[in-house]
This record gives C-alpha cells, sequence and structure tokens, in this order.
C-alpha cells in the first residue's frame, strides 16, 4: 500500500473494491484500504479513497452517500474539507459509484453523518498529514513544524507551499499510522457546524441536476412496465398486437418473477420498450392481460386491519418485554384507561418516481440510478444477470425524493433485465400509478393500550399490544411477528418510569410488500404511545407536557436487557450512543418554554404535544389547532430537536421542517387501502400529499447545542407530528381520533 | 411539428397528440421540466405557454405549437432570475425535483400579479407539490422576490 502506482482513478476505485470486497462487504465504515493512496497524472493525486488533490490545488472529495434531499453531498465533504484545511471554494465533489471500500453506502436510517462524522474527519486529518508532510520533506524541517492552514501548508519559516504544489510529493508518502493522526481542536473548525449551500444547488434551480430520470444514453430505449396488480400475480394471458403496432414500439416483454420471497425482486411485468415514454405509455394502455389469483389476491385492508384491531383487543400476545406484574396493577387501579389505535398502510410517493437506466455488454452492466443502496443494487443486478459483483457498475445519480422507497433496487433490476434482453441501453420509467400501486408499502398496525392510575393521578400500569405486519416478511413470508429492531421504535422502547410494564406482538402475516418509510414504525408507533400518554394525562386532569415529564422519572440511562427486551439501539452501541432520558426532559421543556402553551385560546382551537426518541436523537412537537365545523386546520407547529453535534444547521433545519411537514401530510391524508390485493389508489389525487394550503403557515424549528456525537436527523422530526396534531384535536373539540388519517374523520 | 422553445423554433418528428413533456424531455432533450404524475396533478411538469403557466403533461404539442414555450432553462440566462435569486437567498430546495416547477409557477403568478398576496401565493403554488416540505421557503422566496422586485421598480420610479 505504500508503493505508488500509476493506474487511473477508476481503476483505483475497482481495485479498492475488489481488494476490500471478502474482507469489508457488509462493514458500516471503511476499511484501512481505503487510506492507500494513489498517484495519477491525469487525475490528481488520491490521498486516500475520499480525498485527491489536483496539482491546480482543486480538492477533490467523494461523496459516498446518496443525496436525496438531505444536503449530505455537502454535509460529509465539509467534515472532510474542515479537518484537512482545504478552502471549501476549491473543494469539487465527486459521487462515489458503488463500492464496498468506502463502508456502508446505504443512505437511510439517518445515519450518514452519526455513521461517517468520526471516518470524514480521520479521512481529512490523513489527507492533511500527508501534505504536511510533503511540506516538511520539501523543506528539510521536521513535520511537527508544518502546519495545513486555508488551503496551504506553512512551515516553521515563514515558508508556504499549496495544496496543489504538494499533491504528487504528498501521494507518494507512507499513510500516516491513523492512531497518531492529529486532529483539528473543536475550536478551530471552519466549517462543522457552518450552514454552507448545498454544492447542488446552482444546478437544481436551472433545470441542470440530473437525477435518474434524466439520464440519456446513445441509443436508448425507455420501458413501462405493467406489474400484477397484487403480490405474486403471473402473466396468465397476454395479447400484445395493438401495443406492437403503436409507434416507436420496439418490443413487448414478460419479466418473469420467481416464486417465493419479495426480496429485492421485480414484481411479475409485461414491458414495453419504445423509443420514447410516450409511446411505452400509449402502447400500454393497449396491452391485453389477464393475472393469475394469489394467495394475496384476496387481501382486503379493511378486513386486516380489523382483524389485527380484534386480535391486539383481544387477548394477551407474545410478551416482548416486562417490569412488575401489569395485571395486579390494572387490577388495583383507581382508574383504568384502555385505547385501540389504527395506522393505515403508506405509500412513499417520492415526487420522482422509481427510475433507473442500465446498459449491459458482453459480461458487464453499467447501471444509472437514483439509488439509496447502490451496493445492494450492484449485488441485485449481477445476481439477476449472473454476473460478478465487480462486473457491474453503479453511478448514483441525484435522488428525486427517497423516503426508503429508492433503498429497494428491484427498479434497476428490471432495467438491467430489459437491456440484456433489448441489446440497447433501457431506461425504466416507473409511471405515478406503478410508485403508488406497487410500491414496497410501509405497515398498518393496530395498537392496544391499557394504562392503570392510582389515586394522585400517577401511572402504575402500562399495558401495550401491537400488530403490524413486519418487514421481515419482504425477505422472508413466513416472518408474521415485528422484529425487535421494529419494537425498538418507540413501541417497546418507551422511556417511561412505570412500576409495571407489559409490551407484547400478535403475528401480522404479510399481504404486500412491506417496506420502511421515513422514520419507518416511529409512525405507527409514535401515534399510538403519543395519543395514549394525552390520553391518560387527561383522564388523571394533568397538563400532558407535565405529565409526559413526569412519565419520564428521574433522568438515568435505560437498558432495556434485564426487562427481555433487546434494544436495538438503531445499530449503535448503548456505551456509544447511550439512551438519557435527561436528553428527552431537555427538548420537551425547551419546547414548553417556546410556544404559548398555556395560553388561553379561542372555542375550537387547542394545542398538542408529542415527543419521540428515534434514531438516536431526541423531538418535541407543540402543535396549534382550529377545528370548527369539521374542519381542521393546522395554525401552528414547533419543532425541538436534540442531534447531538450539527454539521450544517440550516440543512438540519430544513430537515425539521420538511420531516414534520412530511409527518403532517401522512396524518391529515395518507392512507393505502387494497381490496381483491389491489392498491386501491393510484396518483396524487386519491393519494394526496401535503399541499401548501395545508401547511400551517407558521412552522418554527430549534435544535438544542450539544457537542455529543451525531445523532440522526432525516427521520426523528417526523414521529411526533401525527400525535401532537391529533391530541390538539382532542383538547380543541374533544374529539379523540385514534384512527389516521385524520382525514378519514374531519375535512382536511 | 414545429415548437418555439426558448426563443428557439424546433422541429420534432413525434405524433400530435404526444404531451409537450414527454417532446421537451425525450425529444428536445429539455430535462429540466420534470415529470411528476402525468395527470396535472402535481406541478413538477409546468412550463410558461404565452407567459401563463401549464402543466406540460396536460399540454399536446399540437396544442403548444405556435405558442412561445419557456421552460426552466429558458427562464434567464444565466440563473439569476429575481425568483432564482430569492431561492437561493432562501436555501430552498431538498432534493430539487420539484423546483423546476415550483420556480415557473411562481414566476408566472409574479409575472401576472406583482403584489400577491399570501392568500394568492397559497392558492396558486398549492398546483404544485413538494414531498420535501420545502413549501415555508417557497413562500418565503418568492416574498423576498416580491420585494426586490417591488424595491427595483420603486428605484425605477425614482430615477
Amino acid at each position: 500500500m505504500n508503493t505508488p502506482r500509476k493506474v487511473s482513478r477508476r481503476r483505483f476505485l475497482q481495485l479498492t473494491g475488489l481488494t476490500a470486497g471478502g474482507l469489508v462487504l457488509g462493514a458500516r465504515v471503511p476499511g484501512p484500504a481505503a487510506l492507500a493512496g494513489v498517484l495519477d497524472e491525469a487525475t490528481g493525486a488520491a490521498l486516500n479513497i475520499f480525498v485527491s488533490v489536483r496539482a491546480d490545488g482543486t480538492v477533490e472529495i467523494v461523496a459516498h452517500r446518496s443525496e436525496m434531499g438531505t444536503g449530505i453531498r455537502t454535509g460529509l465533504p465539509q467534515i472532510v474539507a474542515d479537518e484537512m484545511e482545504a478552502d471549501w471554494q476549491r473543494v469539487k465533489v465527486i459521487q462515489a459509484q458503488a463500492n464496498p471500500a468506502y463502508g456502508s453506502q446505504n443512505t437511510d436510517g439517518s445515519r450518514s453523518v452519526r455513521d461517517f462524522y468520526p471516518v470524514m474527519r480521520q479521512m481529512g486529518a490523513a489527507a492533511r498529514t500527508l501534505l504536511e508532510t510533503a511540506a516538511a520533506d520539501t523543506w528539510g524541517v521536521p513535520a511537527a513544524q508544518c502546519r495545513a492552514r486555508e488551503h496551504a501548508v506553512h512551515g516553521p519559516g515563514g515558508q508556504t507551499l499549496g495544496f496543489g504544489e504538494l499533491a504528487a510529493r504528498a501521494a507518494k508518502l507512507p499513510m500516516p499510522d491513523t492512531s497518531t493522526l492529529r486532529m483539528k481542536a473543536e475550536a478551530d473548525f471552519r466549517y462543522v457546524g457552518q450552514s454552507l449551500p448545498i454544492v447542488d444547488l446552482d444546478a437544481m434551480l436551472t433545470g441542470k441536476a440530473v437525477y435518474g430520470i434524466d439520464v440519456q444514453l446513445p441509443d436508448m430505449l425507455y420501458a413501462s412496465i405493467e406489474r400484477s396488480p397484487w403480490l405474486q400475480g403471473k402473466v396468465e394471458s397476454l395479447e400484445s398486437d395493438a401495443a406492437l403496432a403503436v409507434a416507436g414500439v420496439v418490443d413487448v416483454v414478460t419479466l418473469e418473477a420467481a416464486d417465493g420471497a419479495p426480496g429485492f425482486n421485480p414484481i411479475e411485468g409485461v414491458a414495453v420498450l419504445a423509443e420514447n415514454n410516450w409511446s411505452a405509455l400509449r402502447a400500454r394502455d393497449a396491452l391485453k392481460l389477464r393475472w393469475s389469483a394469489s394467495a394475496h389476491s384476496e387481501h382486503s385492508a379493511a378486513q386486516y386491519l380489523d382483524g389485527l384491531a380484534a386480535l391486539v383487543e383481544s387477548g394477551p400476545g407474545e410478551v416482548r418485554r416486562q417490569r412488575g406484574n401489569v395485571s395486579e396493577a390494572l387490577e388495583r387501579a383507581e382508574q383504568m384507561v384502555s385505547a385501540t389505535y389504527r395506522t393505515p398502510y403508506l405509500a412513499h410517493a417520492p415526487m420522482e418516481p422509481p427510475v433507473a437506466t442500465a446498459r449491459v455488454g458482453a459480461g458487464s452492466c453499467e447501471i444509472w440510478a437514483c439509488t439509496q443502496t447502490p451496493q445492494a443494487t450492484r449485488r441485485a443486478v449481477a445476481e439477476a444477470l449472473g454476473l460478478d459483483v465487480d462486473a457491474v457498475v453503479v453511478h448514483v445519480t441525484l435522488l428525486g425524493g427517497g423516503f426508503g422507497r429508492k433503498s429497494k433496487p428491484d427498479f434497476a433490476v428490471e432495467a438491467a433485465r430489459l437491456s440484456r434482453r433489448a441489446g440497447r441501453p433501457v431506461q425504466v420509467v416507473w409511471s405515478r400509478e406503478d410508485d403508488i400501486r406497487h410500491d414496497y408499502f410501509h405497515a398498518c398496525s393496530a395498537q392496544y393500550f391499557q394504562g392503570a392510575l392510582d389515586a394522585q393521578g400517577q401511572v402504575t400500569a402500562w399495558l401495550a399490544r401491537e400488530a403490524a405486519p413486519p418487514i421481515g416478511a419482504t425477505f422472508d413470508p413466513s416472518v408474521q411477528m415485528n422484529s425487535e429492531g421494529g419494537l425498538s421504535q418507540t413501541f417497546a422502547s418507551v422511556p417511561f418510569a412505570v412500576p409495571n410494564l407489559r409490551i407484547e406482538s400478535h403475528p401480522a402475516p404479510a399481504h404486500v410488500r412491506i417496506g420502511w418509510l421515513r422514520s419507518v414504525y416511529n409512525i405507527p408507533y409514535a401515534f399510538g404511545v403519543g395519543s395514549f400518554v394525552d390520553e391518560l394525562a387527561h383522564a388523571a386532569g394533568r397538563d400532558p407536557i407535565a405529565f409526559w415529564l413526569d412519565l419520564l422519572g428521574e433522568d438515568r440511562s435505560l437498558d432495556f436487557a434485564d426487562e427481555g427486551f433487546n434494544y436495538s439501539n438503531y445499530g449503535r452501541s448503548l456505551q456509544d450512543f447511550p439512551y438519557d432520558t435527561a436528553r428527552m426532559a431537555a427538548v420537551i421543556r425547551t419546547l414548553a418554554e417556546r410556544v404559548p402553551w398555556k395560553q388561553s385560546l379561542p372555542a375550537g382551537q387547542g394545542w398538542g404535544f408529542s415527543a419521540a426518541n428515534s434514531f438516536l436523537s431526541n423531538m418535541a412537537v407543540a402543535s396549534k389547532v382550529e377545528v370548527r365545523d369539521g374542519q381542521l386546520r393546522v395554525l401552528e407547529m414547533h419543532g425541538v430537536l436534540d442531534a447531538g453535534r450539527v454539521i450544517n444547521p440550516d440543512r438540519v433545519h430544513a430537515q425539521m421542517e420538511g420531516g414534520m411537514i412530511f409527518g403532517l401530510s401522512l396524518a391529515l391524508n395518507g392512507e393505502i387501502t387494497f381490496e381483491g390485493g389491489e392498491a386501491q389508489q393510484s396518483n396524487f389525487h386519491d393519494y394526496p400529499i401535503a399541499r401548501m394550503q395545508q401547511v400551517p403557515p407558521v412552522i418554527k424549528t430549534h435544535i438544542m447545542p450539544s457537542g455529543a456525537p451525531p445523532s440522526g436527523v432525516g427521520e426523528p422530526p417526523t414521529p411526533p407530528v401525527a400525535p401532537s396534531v391529533a391530541n390538539a384535536v382532542f383538547a380543541a373539540s374533544g374529539q379523540r381520533i385514534r384512527e389516521l388519517p385524520l382525514g378519514k374523520h374531519l375535512n382536511v | 411539428m414545429k415548437l418555439t422553445v426558448n426563443g428557439t423554433q424546433r422541429e420534432l418528428d413525434c405524433e400530435p397528440d404526444m404531451p409537450l413533456l414527454w417532446a421537451l424531455r425525450d425529444l428536445l432533450q429539455l430535462r429540466g421540466t420534470k415529470y411528476g404524475c402525468g395527470k396535472g396533478l402535481c406541478g413538477a411538469c409546468t412550463v410558461h405557454l404565452d407567459g401563463q403557466a401549464r402543466r406540460s403533461c396536460q399540454v399536446t404539442v399540437a396544442d403548444a405549437s405556435g405558442a412561445a414555450i419557456t421552460t426552466i432553462e429558458g427562464l434567464s440566462t444565466d440563473g439569476q432570475h429575481p425568483l432564482q435569486q430569492a431561492w437561493r437567498e432562501h436555501n430552498v430546495p431538498q432534493c430539487g425535483y420539484c423546483q423546476p416547477g415550483q420556480i415557473m409557477a411562481a414566476s408566472a403568478l409574479l409575472a401576472a400579479n406583482p403584489g400577491a398576496s399570501d392568500d394568492d401565493i397559497r392558492n396558486t403554488m398549492s398546483g404544485n407539490l413538494c414531498r420535501c416540505g420545502t413549501y415555508p421557503r417557497i413562500h418565503a422566496a418568492i416574498k423576498s422576490a416580491q420585494y426586490t422586485h417591488a424595491a427595483v421598480e420603486e428605484a425605477k420610479d425614482d430615477a
């Protein structure tokens, strides 16, 4: 690794991919190979896999995560630039191809910064150390006397050499020992903590930004695919003559699907290949298709949810976490409160639907896709085509929204199979109807709660039972019970200091592809938990915020192990990221100070509150609503977030605004139903997402100052919104809505 | 078929009923105009026809021929339209996908109604969906552009 070789940068990436393939595959963070430097006269000196410096001084920093609106293509490189003392104006961000040498590229789970903050600093520090050492060697002075500052290294005698002048020499040096890297003092941060504008801003405002749908290759065909309306249906009969007669149509191809778990495999469908999108769409309408029945072609969401609700109300399920004796405490209760909540299936509906472009050659395949998971895309395409993984190159475009949908590479597999068949590049464009009808749907759920209050209004028992189809069923249909990871999303991890507590699950077999949607099971569970705490507070005659703080109890670090629950902590250890109730309490108190929570309001108006810990962060939301003549208007939303250290405050505020609006959208409007196994919604007229008119004119966000390790940002703002609004509806009108979306019960 | 797009006459070989959206994207390689729904429900494909905001997925090539078509690529030559500047000032985009349509809708609104009220803005811009939830910043950016525009007009009056 210390012997520089003159290879192209692209070859370098391939090499490191190959070298690291066996060792690092699936690793969260990059392995030591990532720190190998390479000199390339054509493209500049790669100081490590994330950083290279050109002779003209341009510093290229690799963004290995996908940009879907969080600003991550800016946030991670700004950490590197800061640590290496690069001038941001001379930084160019390069989007990584799929390559396990970077560590995980799965842009989901709100973990880009929380997992890679230390790695980005290390990469920046390693590059800076090489540049400093190169300067020291040039001047014949000790490296300790050379310091990088503002894109140059300065020596003890006032000498200065720019990064570009040092690049070639630096790339020939042995890698520094990462354990001895000198890291910048936080007080010296130049960019970390600064609201740098996103690097893609100008391109986005002028129509030049390239999303998955904007890729165009010579000789490319467009494909539109009619898929089985229900899970695991097969083509029973197909008449394609009329479709083939449409001008511009090249072929009609059946894409067969294997039996078994849906996984990341395409749904069985019939593709029309044409010279433009319009021809493909028109011809698709002319297909005459019949689909075979399957075990899921009778699925009715209404009946299914009725069944789940009956199940959670009927009796004990499997105990997932237990403390004390809930049954005894319920018997001794001064007052017993119970409630059942229902939440519907949801679709992601990113503004850009799934789109992938494939060019399959002899023994190779190139993919361009708006994917959140380039490495999984690469593996899925390689498997589908029977190629080695390293024969597949995956280029990541900008994503026109992702929200978890684009973590599933089924659409790239479709493009690859069709390109092989056509012998030409093929772009698969999902229509909006395809996107909504054939999503990896967010799970519906039923939740039943019982709470016991004593004479002083203290909660003495908390019983919670849930049934929701698990994501695991998408990969193994025999899985019917939600996982510990799923229940770690608010339901079983409730932080309340209640003496008696029991969390139970019932099975819920999946009849559709279940996937993860922004904040995942926190959506239903934070609605259930946040609504039920409010119901208990009102039953106890207490202020809901004071009641929540009481429930949190004394400040402590939570560990659920002695209560039989293996808390996932979003994949990180409780040592690195303790679950401290003090941080949630601080967020709630800060919110309470920032909103006129106790103001007296006109009749028909009310405030509602909720909070949730998710993705290692804490978020509290207060919403003010008006309910008049059956019409709900949300007037204000206020959010406070503790996400540890924040890299780019403006982007965190933007995620809070957007995450809260996302939560509001699903709370007001979000519902997918199924009858006869078919999704009943198809576009924005029957699956509405929030419009400007539905969004309150006042949305205020506050970030808690913190030096704690960075935690999740993209998802945590969403979960508390639905319960805060439902609780506000109750405060405003006395109407307790226990079923989402609220639009089923009020005009929204 | 002939279209006048961003001041240039373009010829294209297509059926007259092809939606303008696909003609712009697939045949003229103007990919700043985005597909979002194909039904006129989301506004991602908003362009100007003779200065009016139109959903290009709902306009056929035949209907558009003869009109002056402006797309995001032609809104300004240098990306410095007052709304593009205001969008920058407020760091509006998140994923950015809907923003060309938002900017085209907003620019047609302000051209027709420079003093658009908060309600006018909300009503008009409610035709454009943003799944990322950038609405508060879109609203703020339009207000900013209004003030800037008004200040410029006022300065002109003084001169």
